[in-house]
């Protein structure tokens, strides 16, 4: 089977996810499981960039590595005594979970391998898309501002009313109770 | 040469090991991680999709409103969590079993 650089790359971007998904499904330790996901979140935007998404993999990278990981240590640090011990998770339902997500990816891969896949724009089947000419950010602003400007506003209203109410949830209790 | 098959056979993976991480852990900051890892399946499928839609990009802009949304789940749920930590003393899920504490 030729194999050419890409497809190199690509195979260890997903061995990269795979591999650190795996060690954070069998590690005890919280601290552990988040430093992990750093992998995974950078393969995943790996992954966007060999989909032709360059945006979406800098906005990957910016959100869940620079924001929802740091938010998880931090979840971590203030609902554990550090008291020197490591911070460890108890695991309990190998048996069910594990068949169950077997099944899962069974039923997945059989739908992906036998399924057949029509699009509209056959001549993209190939995959080579010209790099430097497709810069998605362009038209990906124009969508956003055209088309789907009504999801843009209720997706900015949700995050300031998932940010307030986070705020409101995590303060101190004695300002209503006293 | 990377076909569609490529990008969902990675995100069938990603997506299963999510589930298990779920399912299996105690500590309830360990099932959002494994949430996100569902996330993340989720958006490799609709970016890959997405490739085969240079006109519109509507799978792109999908996993961008997903990617908000996680971001904004991941805060209250946090928030919830620390609030459950004054409570109990625990973040072990199976430990926090009464409503009206």
């Amino acid at each position: 089977m030729y194999m050419n650089l890409e497809t190199i790359v690509f195979y260890l971007f997903s061995a990269i996810i795979v591999i650190s998904a795996l060690l954070i499904l069998f590690t005890r330790n919280v601290l552990y499981a988040a430093f992990l996901l750093i992998f995974t979140f950078l393969g995943v935007a790996a992954i966007y960039v060999f989909a032709g998404a360059d945006f979406l993999a800098i906005t990957q990278i910016l959100v869940y590595v620079g924001g929802v990981l740091v938010l998880l240590i931090f979840g971590v640090m203030l609902s554990h005594r550090l008291a020197g011990e490591p911070v460890l998770s108890g695991q309990h339902n190998w048996f069910i979970a594990l068949l169950l997500s077997a099944g899962i990816f069974v039923l997945l891969l059989q739908v992906i391998l036998k399924g057949t896949f029509y699009f509209q724009q056959p001549n993209f089947n190939t995959g080579n898309i010209e790099p430097v000419n497709n810069s998605t950010i362009k038209l990906l602003g124009f969508q956003l501002m055209t088309n789907f400007v009504f999801p843009f506003e209720l997706v900015a209203i949700i995050l300031l009313v998932a940010l307030i109410g986070a705020a409101f949830l995590a303060r101190k209790q004695a300002l209503n109770q006293g | 040469m990377i076909t569609i098959t490529h990008y969902l056979i990675i995100s069938a993976l990603l997506f299963s090991i999510g589930i298990a991480v779920a399912l299996t852990k105690k500590n309830a900051i360990m099932v959002l991680i494994g949430i996100e890892l569902v996330f993340n399946a989720a958006n490799i499928n609709l970016v890959a999709f997405s490739r085969y839609d240079q006109t519109m990009l509507q799978g792109q802009v999908f996993a961008l409103f997903i990617i908000v949304v996680a971001a904004a789940e991941t805060a209250v749920a946090l928030a919830i969590i620390l609030k459950l930590y004054h409570h109990y003393r625990s973040t072990e899920l199976d430990k926090i079993n009464q409503l009206k504490g």
